[in-house]
This record gives structure tokens, sequence and C-alpha cells, in this order.
């Protein structure tokens, strides 16, 4: 079992396992930002440079350093490998860079976004972003596209990170998704605009890791922040019917795959992706739909956690110290 | 005078028929190889020291060396006649010319490798090469040369020509097999490395049509007379496309180790800059590689004169330094303007760009851009600061070296010619607008 020092934390992990599965692992600060892989698909990762990492000693047998920051994602640990992440200066600022690059024909508009909240872009520009783009050209636009009833393609957020193609391989029964063109202009599209159908293709909107795929019948319904969400099952013959609602009042707002800490989707307790349905994601709208198991573990630093139930404290407000704007600001 | 071990017979009228090529000796090498041991073969290549003529330089006999050979599956070796690169274009007159020579090492070549099919990957705009090589292999076939029992020594093997669709990036090797594959040429992240998995899977040798070539005059001659030729670890001849503001541009066949100095200004070679001016900068091996000042690449930095090796050009690093890579040479005189030549070649690789990974899609249209204001006359310092800020963000954090091609260039023309873009910034209102420019470069409506 190859042994791998990430951070100075070591860790000894299977062979084969990768550098970014090996610091996730460890946890916590060691583990690099992910964009673009997703450890239930496949073939994915590699793509948004995000994960690079500093390699300064190859392995035991040839103790070298790598000469370019790798893709954690992508490469394989080897037995005595020594990876700096976060203790890299040079890295981070690599990474920041890329996270620049990311953001340049990303059109930032979070605040329309049915994403924001639960945005791994926007999560990753507060940790690398500049507070002010150092771009002034025209940026990427496109029509916002259609895909079948539920499925709302909003190409111009997309940071192309394939994972929705991925999803279209290797969940769907047919494949009808894909890159259009090539370079700064090319385009996550369907063949032809013609509907993804499938009965697992609503699973593109859980991968997507920015706003490009959003669902249509929660858009503009509510803010993220404002749902109540909670674990719920049901007997479906085609998936899991393992959920997560996101409710307010009795009312279901919306229907999501259950997601673990890197964002990902949770296996079942068979040991298979919880991937859902198209008929449990988008027609099981009805709380009498699902068995209610109770609320959502969130992680606290979520925003969607904010003033939630978890660990509600009791807001102490100092209204003394509050100045009156205006005679009735306060009535 | 230098040696001429592939372009001999060259002009020779009809060469192109195989017929011709048999009577000037063509296809007796092969005839030669067949009676050796596919080692022995292997063997030679590895003792003349030849390097992958594609632009990296990496040792061919090594990478031949490294082919996985499991048990009951095939192995491919696929040549790299995908040559896209601006100002290269060696590759082509070869094929245009001798078509027969590739023929003879690639059957040389797989016959060492133990291939039974092979591809020659052809670039899409150069659909009349397609029809010439075509047309050899059907010849070939017929002279039972390709095919089943080649001359009777019991080895099959088959030549196929497969035209890509025109994309720089299907030059890049694991493009090029995806792209063979009938897939969307987007480079393959490594490892697994071609020779390991490749064309279906399958254990392949991915090579440039002039390292295929130079395989027959090493088995001809043997591998330790090729050796002897050139200096140091570059080994043999090498064509170079030389172009731009040259006397006789064209492609010649060189002894590795000439002087730059030689290369530029005998009668020999290219003849001197054009209408006797003064030469300005050099870009050594296609676009991709920096660009050096005139007094950089006729002397090194230590003050010794600069060869046309592989090492003498790679000396002093990027700092004052370029690389051999794929012998694109292009020499501009004292009236060139590096910003604009800059932006010609940024343009290209933000066009060519795969649009895989975010530093390179994102990264090379932000540059040409930048570069389109620079030119303008609407550029300032703080822009010349941030398209070097750019550069660096791309290189090496790229898949595939296309990131890297695209920035170099930028690089060393910032590092060495920066006065020219500070010229540009400070004094807009003396940019030429001359119509061909703008007429060339303004179709992009985007950046209008």
């Amino acid at each position: 079992m190859p042994k791998v020092t990430i951070d100075g934390h070591t860790i000894e992990v299977a062979e084969g396992t990768t550098i970014l599965e090996a610091a996730r692992m460890i946890g916590g600060e060691v583990a690099p930002p992910a964009m673009c892989f997703y450890s239930k698909l496949k073939t994915s990762g590699g793509y948004c440079r995000t994960c690079i990492v500093k390699v300064t000693k190859g392995s035991e047998k040839d103790p070298r350093p790598m000469p370019k920051p790798v893709a954690s994602c992508r490469t394989p640990v080897m037995d005595g490998m020594e990876v700096q992440n976060k203790t890299a200066p040079d890295l981070v600022d690599a990474r920041a860079g890329v996270v620049e690059f990311l953001l340049i024909n990303h059109p930032l508009d979070c605040p329309i976004c049915d994403q924001a909240g639960e945005c791994h872009l926007q999560d990753l520009s507060y940790e690398h972003g500049l507070s002010k783009s150092r771009y002034d050209f025209k940026r990427r636009e496109f029509e916002k596209i259609d895909i079948g009833p539920n499925i709302k393609l909003h190409m111009t957020r997309c940071i192309l990170c394939y994972r929705c193609v991925k999803v279209a391989e290797q969940v769907c029964d047919t494949r009808s998704h894909g890159v259009l063109y090539r370079g700064d202009v090319s385009e996550i599209s369907t063949h032809i605009e013609k509907a993804l159908d499938s009965d697992f293709s609503g699973n593109v909107i859980d991968v997507c890791p920015v706003g490009a795929l959003t669902d249509r019948t929660f858009r503009f319904k509510s803010r993220v922040w404002f749902t109540k969400p909670v674990d719920a099952h049901r007997d479906c013959k085609k998936c899991c019917g393992r959920s997560v609602l996101y409710m307010s009042g009795q009312e279901v707002l919306r229907v999501s795959v259950r997601k673990d800490t890197w964002g990902e989707v949770e296996n079942t307790p068979e040991g298979n992706p919880g991937w859902l349905c198209n008929e449990c994601r988008f027609e099981k709208k009805s709380a009498s739909d699902w068995t209610i198991e109770g609320v959502r573990n969130i992680d606290r630093h979520s925003v969607i956690s904010q003033n939630k139930y978890l660990e509600v404290k009791n807001l102490k407000i100092d209204v003394s110290n509050q100045k009156l704007i205006g005679e009735k600001a306060h009535n | 005078m230098g040696r001429k071990l592939l372009t001999e017979h060259i002009k020779v009228p009809g060469i192109r028929n195989l017929d011709t090529y048999r009577k000037h000796g063509g296809y007796e090498t092969l005839k030669k190889a067949l009676g050796m041991k596919p080692e022995d073969i292997v063997e030679e290549v590895k003792k003349s020291g030849l390097r992958g003529r594609g632009g990296a330089g990496f040792p061919t006999g090594m990478k031949w060396g490294f082919l996985a050979k499991p048990e009951g599956v095939p192995r491919y070796l696929v040549c790299n006649a995908d040559e896209s690169e601006p100002g290269t274009f060696k590759d082509r007159y070869m094929m245009e010319f001798l078509p027969h020579l590739l023929i003879e090492g690639m059957a040389i070549g797989s016959f060492a490798l133990g291939c039974r099919s092979s591809y020659i990957y052809i670039r899409g705009e150069l659909m009349y090469v397609f029809h010439i090589l075509q047309e050899a292999i059907d010849e070939a076939y017929a002279a039972g040369l390709l095919g089943k029992n080649i001359l009777g020594t019991g080895f099959d093997f088959d030549l196929n020509v497969h035209c890509g669709g025109g994309a720089y990036i299907c030059g890049e090797e694991t493009a090029l097999i995806e792209s063979l594959e009938g897939k969307r040429g987007n480079p393959r992240i490594k490892p697994p490395f071609p020779a390991i998995k490749g064309v279906w899977g399958c254990p392949t040798v991915v090579n440039n049509v002039e390292s295929i070539m130079a395989v027959v005059p090493i088995i001809r001659d043997g591998g330790d007379e090729y050796a002897k030729i050139g200096i140091g670890k570059s080994t043999g001849t090498k064509l170079i496309s030389a172009c731009g503001h040259l006397k006789k541009p064209g492609v010649y066949e060189i002894d590795l180790g000439l002087p730059v100095e030689e290369f530029i200004y005998s009668d020999e070679y290219c003849g001197g800059i054009r209408n006797d001016k003064k030469l300005k900068a050099v870009v050594a091996g296609g676009s991709s590689v920096p660009i050096l000042p005139a007094e950089l690449i006729l002397k090194t930095a230590k003050g010794e004169p600069r060869l046309m090796s592989y090492e003498s050009l790679a000396d002093g690093g990027f700092q004052t330094g370029t690389m051999l890579g794929s012998g694109g040479f292009i020499a501009m005189d004292e009236d060139t303007s590096i910003v604009k030549n800059l932006y010609t070649f940024t343009r290209f690789y933000h066009h060519e760009s795969c649009g895989q990974c975010s530093p390179c899609r994102e990264g090379t249209g932000w540059m040409e851009k930048l570069l389109h204001k620079i030119l303008d006359g609407h550029g300032t310092i703080a822009d010349v600061d941030l398209l070097w800020e750019i550069q660096s963000k791309i290189e090496g954090k790229t898949i595939c070296p296309l990131g890297d091609a695209a920035a170099w260039p930028v690089a060393s023309a910032i590092r060495h010619f920066r006065s020219e873009f500070e010229e540009y910034v400070r004094n807009p209102q003396n940019i030429k607008k001359d119509h061909h420019y703008y007429r060339v470069n303004n179709i992009n409506p985007e950046l209008v």
C-alpha cells in the first residue's frame, strides 16, 4: 500500500488511488478544490485545473519532483510521494490564476442565478478570486436552451467541466448530449437541441457545479437558503428513491440527490451512486409522495444552513446601538 | 556541403512514381530490413541517436523501446502527418514529392515493432497530398510491397492513410489517436501513455513523418554511420523549412550543428535577408518556440556562435535561448513589427485551442483581445504587464503542450522586445494602420 504525504499529513491508501482522493481521506483544508472531477463518473476530471498540486517528491524509487503542477484528480499516488497543496504559495497563486480564467467569461449573475448558495464556483471565487475582474472585454454569451420540459441549459454560465456529458454517457441509457465547436466558443449541447430523453437525464442538474443546468420546475421559485432541506425516500422501481426535498412549509419546491461533503452524490447502502430518476425528481412534488426521514444535515458553513434549525442560536439584538435613519425608520 | 540523406533524389522528375523511385534505390532498404531481426532494427535506430523531428526531440529508438508488447494484442505505428504549425512545411514537401520514402519507412518501422497494420494521419487541409499518398500506396500494393507476404518474406502489413478534419490540436499525439478513432480530437490525460494504451486501447507509437523517413537511411547505412553526422546528441540531418524575409526561402536539409549564421547568410542555404536589410529576430523552430533577437540567435549569451542543433539553440534556457522544435525557421527583417507578428501567432492559438482545459481555453482568447487592444492604440502599460501575467498562468497548467506553445511566444516577445510594446502604448498616433493588416485581422467581429 503506497504511503503519500500531503501538506505534511501522511496517509496509506490503496494502489491506484488518486492524489485528490487521498487528500479527501485526510479531509479538511488539505483537499484541493475540484470543479470537474466527480468520483462517481468514470473518466471525469483533468479539465478545470483547479485541483492542481505540486509534487515535490515523485516516489521512493524516483524522488525527482514533477516539473509542472499536476492535476491531482487524475494522478495516481506512488509510494513515498510528497505533495504540497496549501503549503506552496506559488501553487496557491497558480490556482488563483485558474480561478480567474474560469471567471473571465462567467456572467457573475449570482443575484438572479438559481445555483447561488450551492455553487462551487462561488465558493471557489470567495476563496481564491480577486475582488475586481481584470477582464474588460465583452463576455461570452449564448441563448438559453430548453433541454426537454424539465431542464434549462444556460450556456453562458457554463465552465465546460464535462460532468453532464459524462452523466449522459454513463448514467443515461442513450447519449444525445455532448460538446459542439472548440476553444472558447465550444458549447454543451444536445444533438440538434434534441431533448435529453432519458429517465436519468435530470441528474445533469445535480452534477453541474454552476448554474448552467437548472431545474425548470424550481427556477425562480425560491432562493435555496429560504428552503428547508429534509431527507426523504420512496419506493421507486427505476431508482433508489433516496432524495433531499427542499421544502417551504408543506410544499416541495425541489427534489435533488443526496450530496456528500464534496458535493457529490451519496452512495446508497448497497454502494451504488444514488442517482434519481426523472419521475421522482420532477413529478413527485407533494410531501405525501415521500416518507420524510428528518432534517438534512447541512454543513454549518454553507449559506443554506444560515438561520436554520440545526443549532438555532438566540440572536441577541442590541437595539440601543442602532441608529435611526430617517424619522420614521422604526416607526 | 551538407549530406542529402532524405532529399537526394527529390528533384528527379517522376520520383513520385514507384518505377522511378525503385530505379534510384527505392525499397532496397526494405528488402534489407526484412532480412534482419526486428530487435536489430530497433537497436540500429537506438544507435543512430535519431531524435523525434516533430518538435519535442525525444529519442525515437527509446520511444520504440518503450512500446509495450503484451501477447495477443495488436500494436500500431502511427505517422503524424498533421503538420500545421505556422512556419513549418517540411513534411508536406517531402510527402508531396517522395511518398514512397514514407511508405518504405512505415513498412520498416512496422516490421521492427511487430505491427500488422499502421496509419498515416494526414492533416485535412493537405487533401492533394492525401491523394498522392493514396496513389503511391495503391502502386505499392500492386507491386507486392504492401499487403500479404511482402517480397516473399511472409510479412503481412497493411498501410492506411487517414485524413483529419484540419485541426492543429490533432498533431498532439493523444488528440491524434482520438481523432483517428473517430472521436472529437481532444488530447487525452496522460498517463497512460500511448506506448501502453493508444489507438483502440492498444500499444501505439506515434512518430513524425521526418523521423519515419530518416529510418530508411539509418537502416541502409547503419546506425553508427548516421550517428557520425551532426554534433553531440544532435545526430543526423534535419529538414528546415525556412521562411520569412529571406532571399531564398524553402526546405533545406542540413547537417545538425550548422552555424545559424551560415544557414541564414550563405548562398548555399537562405542567401541572406531580403533586400539586404538587417535581421531583427528569428523564430527558430515553428511559431510555438520563443522568438530571439538577432544578436542572441547568431551568438549565445556566452558569446559562442549558435549552431542549428537541439542543445545549442536551447543554450541559456528560455532566458536567452529557444528550441529547435519542428524546424520552422522564420526570419524577420528590421521593418517587422514584433507585436503584430505576435498577434498573428496568438490569434492562431486562440482559434486552435480545443477548449478542454480552462487556462488555455480562456487565456488564449484573453491574450488575443489584449494584443488587439494594444495594436488598436488603446493599450496601457498595465495591459503589457497583464499579458505577461496571463502567459505565466497558462504555461505548464494545461493538459497538452498547446498551452505552453501559446504562452512561450508571448513571454519571449515581451522579454526581448518590451520596448516595442511600450512604443505602441505610449505613441498610439504612430501606429501604421495599413490596409492589408486590417483587412486580414479585423475579420473577427467580436473584437472590433
